[in-house]
């Protein structure tokens, strides 16, 4: 590991690396948690499937034990990354993005929903031309969604934009047909 | 010869022209994104993965083949102009290539990488050809046993000797894991890891995982520094033809950074990063122009190390093909794509598959022209990629990135797992945990488990099987020295730097 300072300096505690630490130890936690909870199968079998489970559950629990003794050594990150402000206005926003689209793709369809996160997210990277980004998404949405949608045969959520589209296309299709 | 045989047969698979299409489709794509920072070719290969539903293997796999490879070559490109290296395999080329562009010879610096890649991308892919036989044959004396403790001594060299930290490589790797056990086991039938949510018996989506932490993690990561410096692009200055006294540096560097990148990638530990920095020491030794290393940049610092990437690339490929081993994050995608259409990577591929895998070979060597050509002489092309502006660069991947994963089932479930994928790919890049171990883990986590099982059934529950089969304890053995040997030397080193006298803040 390199946080072997030595003497030089005595270690500090490192919090961002703690909490990481805790952290894994709550998931351990929670492995341990579904572990136990997994029914010991009735069925005969040399290994049941809770072996691996415990294997992944004590290593979980080992690697967090390991990382929590790292973090109150002093921690592993340089101190550029730790001297490197964190930008939590543009993290929101873009969080922002992502729960929007996560909460509109029912009720919108996929194309709506990801115009808005896409403008968003454009606007937490310090965008600043807010309609030239609505049309960059919708035509990208929409690339994006006959792309998959009728070449790769995948079905995403249709709205009213897509709806409208497949009307129009389908009845292309059919004039050319014909 | 065999090979040549099955190579021809290969060859007329592969130049039907369906399949040079979907190999000029791969080819060009795997170069876009390989120059696009933020997408690589795991994550693209990801979110291509439907496409398993809708056409035959030969097609989808050298349409995975020829972006795996296109990535390597377009990577190296951003790595040059931009110094942010497009795929971290081409950290290295960054390194001299972009001080190369600086002083205005990043053309020479584009052309001997290109044709470096060129090179060892061949000589790599003949040498998947001619090693692939070689192991399928050792192979077919695996056991179950023998199988479980290879993938064991493959979970250690790949997240702990490889990359800057044991405990954190190892970390991810569990987070895998856990990942990779969620779902009903298939022997019992009981559901495990499910927090009681009937929406992860199915296990989760490999899709979902890459790109969660590669698409959602990087933009979240992307976001959160904006204060960081940014890089700007060198301007193309400077011919793309190298002189003879280029020519002359560079041919013996492509030839060496080949002979270290494909045994590395060919090894059951695989990465590039290892032959990459490698080969970049011994060009800077063995050079007679060490006084442009670091300062204009010397063009055997870029060649070396470019065609030990390729190299590399292509050698990942024997143990993925013969074994069903996967070493990098790309590799156990492809092994997904392998599994949605029922076929099992492994010796017997070579026989009931001849026709994808000599296909898939051939369209390698092909993949390899058609990128030499797209990466020299249409260059400027890929340039003006790099122009893309961040804002809506992340942005578009992130629509991607809903179609790929809203596209698996229409549930929003896979979305906030996506999103909570994201948010745990945003600290693993914060805080230094590599993020390849994952997908490896959760795709061979479970296949691991499998061949246990399999091993324990045959041995009537004895765990003998284990240390008793000599191949099997040679394997665990290296896998112990690997998890501890680092330990053991660095523990040594501090004793024998403090020496007897024990000089106080001698750090």
């Amino acid at each position: 590991m390199s946080t072997s300072d030595q003497q030089a300096a005595r270690p500090r505690l490192a919090a961002p690396e703690l909490l990481i630490g805790i952290g894994l130890l709550a998931c351990a936690g929670a492995v341990a948690w579904q572990t136990l909870s997994i029914p010991v199968s009735p069925l005969y079998s040399k290994v049941g499937p809770t072996v691996f489970p415990y294997i992944t559950m004590v290593g979980m629990t080992i690697l967090s034990l390991l990382l929590i003794v790292a973090a109150l050594r002093g921690g592993w990150q340089p101190e550029e990354e730790k001297e490197t402000p964190t930008d939590w206005k543009a993290m929101g926003i873009v969080a922002v993005g992502l729960v929007a689209n996560l909460v509109l793709i029912q009720p919108l369809g996929f194309t709506a929903a990801s115009v808005i996160m896409f403008v968003l997210i454009c606007h937490g990277f310090g965008s600043r031309h807010p309609l030239r980004d609505v049309m960059l998404g919708l035509i990208l949405a929409l690339a994006a969604y006959f792309g998959f949608a009728r070449a790769l045969g995948v079905n995403i959520g249709a709205g009213f934009i897509e709806n409208q589209l497949n009307t129009v296309l389908d009845a292309t299709i059919r004039m050319l047909r014909a | 010869m065999e090979t040549l045989g099955h190579l021809a047969h290969g060859f007329s698979v592969a130049f039907t022209p369906v399949n040079l299409m979907w190999c000029l489709l791969g080819t060009t794509l795997g170069t876009a994104i390989g120059v696009l920072p933020g997408l690589g070719p795991a994550l693209t290969i990801a979110l291509l993965l439907p496409i398993t539903y809708q056409v035959a293997p030969e097609a989808s796999f050298i349409l995975f083949a020829g972006i795996y490879y296109g990535a390597m070559y377009g990577g190296s490109t951003t790595s040059i102009l931009l110094n942010t290296p497009g795929e971290s395999a081409t950290i290295v080329t960054a390194l001299e290539g972009n001080r190369m562009a600086r002083s205005g010879r990043g053309g020479a610096a584009l052309a001997t990488s290109a044709i470096g890649s060129f090179v060892a991308g061949t000589l790599g892919t003949l040498g998947v050809a001619f090693l692939a036989p070689v192991v399928v044959k050792f192979a077919l004396s695996f056991g179950p046993a023998e199988y479980f403790s290879l993938m064991v001594l493959a979970f250690i060299t790949v997240s702990a000797v490889l990359g800057s930290s044991s405990v954190r490589g190892l970390t991810s790797l569990f987070v895998g894991f856990v990942i990779g056990l969620v779902g009903v086991d298939l022997q019992t039938g009981q559901p495990r890891f499910t927090f009681g949510m009937s929406q992860l018996l199915d296990g989760v989506d490999v899709i979902v995982v890459a790109v969660g932490l590669f698409a959602v993690g990087e933009t979240l990561y992307m976001a959160s520094r904006r204060y960081a410096g940014k890089d700007e692009i060198v301007p193309l200055r400077g011919s793309l033809y190298m002189t003879a006294a280029e020519w002359a540096r560079s041919w013996k560097a492509w030839l060496r950074g080949t002979l270290l990148g494909f045994p590395i990638g060919a090894l059951p530990a695989g990465g590039a990063e290892i032959p990459t920095f490698l080969s970049y020491a011994i060009e800077k030794k063995l050079s007679k122009h060490k006084e442009e290393f670091g300062t204009v940049g010397a063009i055997e610092g870029v060649a070396g190390p470019e065609a030990a990437n390729n190299a590399s690339a292509a050698g990942v490929l024997v143990p993925m093909l013969t074994l069903g081993l996967p070493t990098s994050a790309t590799a156990a995608i492809m092994l997904s794509a392998f599994q949605s259409y029922g076929i099992n990577p492994g010796p017997m591929l070579f026989m009931t598959q001849a026709n994808l895998v000599w296909g898939l070979i051939a369209s390698l060597f092909i993949a390899n022209v058609i990128l030499v050509i797209l990466n020299l002489p249409l260059i400027g092309l890929w340039v003006r990629l790099l122009k893309i502006p961040a804002p809506q660069l992340y942005a578009g991947i992130l629509v991607f990135a809903t179609v790929g994963t809203y596209g698996i089932s229409q549930s929003p479930t896979d979305l906030v797992i996506l999103y909570l994928l994201g948010g745990a790919g945003f600290l693993m890049r914060r805080f230094d945990f590599p993020t390849a171990p994952v997908i490896i883990g959760m795709i061979l986590w479970p296949l691991a488990e499998a061949q246990f099982r399999r091993a324990m059934t045959i041995s009537n529950g004895d765990w003998s099987v284990f240390y008793k089969h000599p191949l099997s304890l040679t394997l665990l053995t290296l896998a112990f020295i690997g998890l501890i040997g680092p330990h053991i030397w660095a523990y040594v080193e501090r004793r024998r730097r403090r020496g007897p006298e024990h000089v106080p803040g001698d750090a």
